[in-house]
Order: structure tokens, then C-alpha cells, then sequence
């Protein structure tokens, strides 16, 4: 993966930031250029919460080339406190006691550890609360 | 617009095929959908296909097709929207016909995915999801259809053995289907014991990878009856895209773009899902399948799984689904799918289907269902014996 490719997604991937929309308020993540609710093209720069809950999950065995080290891992869709949904690998537990409803923090983590250019891709992961 | 029928058809037998070459898979197909028409040229042609850059490193399937399709200066073209590329083709076929822009048009798909390593094959189709958002975390398909199995059998009480009952039967179907890559039975206990790839999906739970063509010749009514071809009509065509980001959905327990696809679909032909008599639908996970019914309306949110265990979509029940045997045993070469889907239904309307899967007292209207992604874009037809 080229380095441009991962520097564009920086605000996203390092510091959880979002579009609302100064129309209606529907907040895009990633930022958008149109309102997909109201057709608005303003928005403002936010940052999105780091708590939610996990909505639904997999444990994913057989993995693409660059997770094959880590496999198995467990990736989830979150909602966080503000209603915005995404998606990320839920780390530091144990992959068997990951439950839909479970809360978690979101937490700034190394996801990909080699591409093909060697380049190392951070990003955010779900920790749960309970650890 | 001007009525449209299917004249001809045509697939070779999917599956691992190393002897045969991406550009004669598709033209061994092609010619036999011509063949079966009984035209002696094509005034288009369109071809589905996800990515043959990806799989074999060709792209500019329009001009390599035709060429060795033989026919000069045929105009032609390729289209794209990931495993529903080939309902594209039809549609667009469909579209070239009914506005009179041509009289007779070749719509095909064709994947040869067996080129590349299992990991190859992997990143390929992962390019249907959200590159940024998905799959740099990780993400595969089966993984995404597992959030979806999850969320399901959360909400719904969607079992184990109801995902399994749905390979098992789309395998019973194409044991009958001599196209079939996997024309075997499974039982229940073989599902749920396979090897797991995403939790709850399991290897049985997935469609395979597949290398395969199929084809089919639309025309107008009028040139229909002149070939002599039983009328198999075009009556409904509906589109519909949804987010590319399975999370970015309100719902993660149906298909939205499915819904709009079968609601325009029906519009257009004036029918409910109470007329349809059968479907070919995209079952490129067993949870696909389930989703798929409720979204179309065959069956209640949530009322899937429960209807796929008591046999109400088997060859005897009462609106079977994937008399091929779906894209679980027939082989999902992602862009030839919605062909290969149109293929079987044009065989059942005939009343052609071999082996004993044929469907009895006579299905005059049928109902298919193309995706593509995670559910990002779909293509749902009906068609009627006219
Ligand atoms: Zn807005």
C-alpha cells in the first residue's frame, strides 16, 4: 500500500474525525461531501466519541494475507454514544467472551503490520470495558 | 418500450476448470446460447464480469470477446457492480433491446477465479467491499455476511441448522444440475461440523470459487415468435444500490437495495411476490439466502431461517428457492452468477430442467436475484411465459 494512501485517512484513523452536517445534523464518518439525509454540502469538523456498544461481531479464521499472524481475530460493527456506526477489530480479550451489547472503548492501535510496501498502518481498535 | 424475451441460452459446466482459457470459457458459452437461439448474429453484446484484471490480469473484455466470439465490429461491452455484474448485463441488455436500439443482444458473464491462490482469490473479491473502512481492519466476505448472521440469529433466534438446512438443500438441488461445480449431497451434521471461517459461517455455509460462462440471447417478442423459441418474457427489471459499508446500514438485518430492486421489479410487471412461482436468488453465504427471502417479501422479517428448515423453499414446498442449486452448489464465478441465475430460470419456465429438479405444474412466473457486495448493489428480474 502506497504511504499517500494511509496519510489521506489520517484524521479518520488517528483522531476519530467526523462530518456533521450543520443542516441537519447527520454525522458522516468518514466525512462526506453531500448530506446522504438532506442534501446539505456543509459540514463541521468532529470528533467522534470513544465508547460504544458492540452491535453484532465474527471471528474471523481464515484471514487475508497480512492478518494471517494474528488469526484467529474478531471484528465488530460498534455504535458509538453519538449513534454513528463503524467498523474495527475488537482487541485485548478473549475472543470467545465477546458478546453483542458489550461495551467498548475505542483505542489507537497498530492494525496492519506489513503491506506490501512495508509500511506500517495504524488505525483504531475496540478494546472492551471490562478488561 | 418494446416487449422483450430470453431466446436462448447457454453455460458450460463450472467448477475448477485449469484445461480451459478465460476467453473460451466465455465464448463456449456464448455460442451455445446463440446456438440454442438459432440467430445467425448478434446486433450487441454486454458481458458481466467482476474483475478479470484481478483474476487473470485482462480488463478490455469487449474487444477480446468479440474477437474471438468471431463476429467483426460487434459492438460490445462490460459492465460491472462486483457478484451482481452479470444481472447488470442482463439489465442492460434488456434495456438495448426494449428501447430499440438493437434487435437481438448477447447478454454473459463470465470469472475464472482458479488462477490465482486461495489469498489472490480473497483480496480480489474483498474489492467489493470498502477497501478504507472494511477490509483494512480486516474484514472478508464471509466475515461480513457473519456480521449478518450474528445480528440475525441475535434479533431473530436464527439457528445453526437453519443456516445449514439452506446449503443442505441448494446441494440436494444441484446434485440433479450436471453444471454443477459440487453436484453432491450434504447432510446437516456435515455442515455443522465443517471447518469455520468467520463465526457462526462454516466452509459449507459459503459458496465456492469458481471458474464458469453463461449466456443468453434477448430479441423482441415479434423476432422471438419468428425463431420458433418458446416466449419467455421480460417483465420486470428493478435496480437498486445500498451503502458500500455494511455499517453504515440502519439495518444489518436485511437488504435494503434487495427490497428496492424486487419493489421496482414488481412495479414494473404488476405483480406481487404472490404471483411468482419460483426464484433463483444470491445465496453466496447460507444467511444470504434467509436475508434474501424476507427481503423480498417471500417470507416475514425474521421468518426465513425457520421456513428454509421446514423445506418451504426445497423442489416440493411452497415457493422453492435455487432449483440449480443456487450459488452454493452450482459454483459462484462472481460476474457469470446473474446469467447462470437466468439460465436456470428459463430452463424451469421450459420446463427443461434435467434430472428431476424440474419443478411440476407447469411455473409460469419466476423472480431472480443478483448482488452484489455485501449487498451494495442488486439486480432483481422476473420473467414470464408468455
Ligand atoms: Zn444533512
Amino acid at each position: 500500500m502506497f504511504p499517500s494512501r494511509i496519510w489521506r485517512e489520517k484524521a479518520q484513523r488517528y483522531r476519530l474525525e467526523a462530518g456533521k452536517c450543520t443542516t441537519c445534523g447527520y454525522i458522516a464518518f468518514p466525512p462526506r461531501l453531500i448530506c446522504p439525509e438532506c442534501g446539505a454540502r456543509e459540514f463541521e469538523t468532529i470528533t467522534l466519541p470513544d465508547t460504544g456498544k458492540i452491535l453484532t461481531y465474527t471471528v474471523i479464521r481464515v484471514a487475508p494475507s497480512q492478518f494471517t499472524d494474528e488469526a484467529p481475530y474478531a471484528v465488530g460493527i460498534a455504535e458509538l454514544t453519538n449513534g454513528v456506526k463503524l467498523m474495527a477489530q475488537i482487541a485485548d480479550c478473549e475472543v470467545e467472551k465477546i458478546k453483542v451489547g458489550m461495551e467498548v472503548v475505542i483505542e489507537f492501535r497498530r492494525v496492519q503490520t506489513h503491506g506490501s510496501h512495508g509500511v506500517l498502518s495504524y488505525g483504531y481498535k475496540f478494546v472492551p470495558k471490562w478488561y | 418500450m418494446r416487449d422483450v424475451a430470453v431466446v436462448g441460452i447457454g453455460m458450460n459446466k463450472w467448477g475448477e476448470i485449469w484445461t480451459k482459457s478465460f476467453r473460451d470459457l466465455f465464448v463456449e458459452a456464448a455460442l451455445m446460447a446463440i446456438d440454442d437461439a438459432g440467430v445467425d448474429t448478434l446486433d450487441s453484446m454486454t458481458i458481466g464480469c467482476m474483475t478479470g484484471g484481478l483474476f487473470v490480469g485482462q480488463e478490455h473484455l469487449a474487444s477480446m470477446m468479440a474477437d474471438y466470439l468471431g463476429i467483426k465490429n460487434l459492438p460490445a461491452s462490460r459492465v460491472e457492480s462486483a457478484c451482481a455484474s452479470g444481472g447488470l448485463a442482463f439489465r442492460t441488455a434488456y434495456i438495448e433491446v426494449a428501447s430499440g436500439m438493437s434487435d437481438i443482444v448477447l447478454a454473459g458473464g463470465v470469472e475464472k477465479m482458479t488462477d490465482v491462490s486461495g489469498d489472490g482469490a480473497t483480496y480480489a473479491l474483498a474489492t467489493a467491499a470498502d477497501q478504507e473502512y472494511e477490509v483494512f481492519h480486516g474484514a472478508t466476505f464471509p466475515g461480513l455476511y457473519a456480521l449478518m448472521a450474528v445480528a440475525h440469529m441475535e434479533k431473530y433466534g436464527t439457528t445453526r441448522d437453519m443456516l445449514s438446512s439452506v446449503a443442505v438443500k441448494n446441494h440436494h438441488n444441484g446434485s440433479m444440475n450436471p453444471n454443477a461445480q459440487y453436484p453432491f449431497k450434504i447432510s446437516i451434521e456435515e455442515v455443522n461440523n465443517s471447518v469455520m471461517v468467520a463465526s457462526p459461517l462454516r466452509i459449507l455455509d459459503c459458496s465456492p470459487i469458481t471458474d464458469g460462462a453463461a449466456a443468453v440471447i434477448l430479441t423482441t417478442v415479434d423476432i422471438a415468435r419468428k425463431l420458433g423459441k418458446p416466449i419467455i418474457k421480460i417483465i420486470g427489471s428493478g435496480h437498486a444500490t445500498d451503502t458500500i459499508a455494511l455499517h453504515s446500514r440502519k439495518d444489518l438485518t436485511t437488504l435494503d437495495a434487495t427490497r428496492m430492486a424486487a419493489k421496482r421489479a414488481f412495479d414494473m410487471a404488476g405483480k406481487t411476490i404472490k404471483d411468482i412461482d419460483f426464484a433463483e436468488v444470491h445465496d453466496c453465504f447460507t444467511i444470504a439466502e434467509i436475508i434474501v427471502s424476507e427481503s423480498l417479501g417471500v417470507f416475514a422479517p425474521g421468518k426465513g431461517g425457520v421456513a428454509a428448515q421446514k423445506g418451504e423453499t426445497g423442489l416440493e414446498g411452497s415457493f422453492p428457492i435455487n432449483t440449480s442449486g443456487g450459488l452454493k452448489s452450482k459454483g459462484h464465478p462472481v460476474g457469470a452468477t446473474g446469467i447462470g441465475q437466468a439460465v436456470e430460470v428459463v430452463k424451469q419456465l421450459r420446463g427443461e430442467a434435467e434430472n428431476g429438479r424440474q419443478l411440476k405444474n407447469n411455473p409460469k412466473t419466476a423472480l431472480m436475484q443478483n448482488m452484489g457486495g455485501s449487498g451494495g448493489s442488486t439486480l432483481v428480474h422476473i420473467l414470464e411465459v408468455a
